[in-house]
């Protein structure tokens, strides 16, 4: 139990540090890159819960399309390789304002709510199996599960409808 | 391991995501500050489950990802018309419905 702790607190600082940097940074291509160490820090807390097929999911998802769609988004879009001047509007200092109310307000009632609730991640209240995972998606929640691969039909339609030239 | 540790590391990148959405200027870059946001919710999804013992958890955090892929692909080809029709990304740029 100590060393998940302490696993969770670097991974967690790693993340953090790296999600400051994505809507940070003024270098479109860094704040991709730094989103992929964020996305695999996702992962990894996945598996620290014992929620290692969800872990894989996000990191051949996510690492594998999602931040390559990015990449291919900025090449389309001809953004500068390179510092820029203006990615933030003059109203930033609202939005960090907003931000950090935001989470004071949420951090505030999670820990009055949730004072020392714990995760029993590893041990033997905790039957997360993958196989548990799939009787679940395909007995509980089949048309879920259909509804998904309709829209995510719809949406390859969708995207290619409105990204092809005329 | 706390629930809460979970929770705040969520709520802390849900945070981050949103000013990420709220400051950013450029259509690609929201986008990706969208995905910080969906990333916490999966966190909090994925404690919940552990939580209560159940692998409900996982199927709707398995949920949110192929709805986020969804997302992703349809955004970008919305940034790639705007681009196309004015040649440029800025956000604050693209107002025409403004009154």
């Amino acid at each position: 139990m100590v060393a998940q702790n302490i696993f969770f607190g670097i991974i967690a600082l790693v993340m953090v540090v790296a999600a400051v940097r994505v809507v940070t940074t003024k270098n479109i291509v860094h704040a991709a890159l730094y989103l992929v160490i964020v996305l695999a820090g996702v992962a990894a807390q996945f598996i620290l819960t014992g929620a290692e097929f969800t872990g894989v999911t996000q990191i051949l998802v996510y690492i594998g399309a999602v931040v390559v769609l990015f990449l291919f988004g900025i090449m389309l879009t001809r953004a500068r390789i390179g510092r820029e001047v203006d990615v933030d509007n003059e109203k930033r200092w609202l939005a960090g304002l907003v931000a950090v109310i935001l989470f004071a307000v949420m951090s505030f009632s999670l820990v009055d709510a949730f004072e020392d609730a714990e995760i029993d991640a590893i041990g033997a209240g905790a039957p997360q199996l993958t196989a548990e995972v799939s009787d679940s998606i395909f007995k509980d929640y089949l048309i879920p599960f259909e509804a998904a691969s309709f829209l995510l039909l719809a949406a390859l339609i969708g995207a290619i409808v409105v990204a092809r030239r005329e | 391991m706390w629930l809460n540790q979970f929770l705040i590391l969520g709520a802390l990148l849900f945070c981050i995501g949103v000013y990420g959405v709220l400051a950013r200027r450029n259509g690609v870059m929201v986008l990706m500050a969208i995905e910080l946001i969906l990333n916490s919710v999966n966190i909090n999804l994925i404690a919940f489950g552990a939580f209560n013992g159940t692998p409900v958890g996982q199927v709707f955090a398995l949920f949110v990802i192929a709805v986020a892929a969804a997302e992703v692909g349809v955004g970008l080809a919305i940034v790639l018309l705007i681009y196309r029709n004015r040649t440029s990304i800025d956000l604050d740029a693209a107002d025409l419905l403004k009154g």
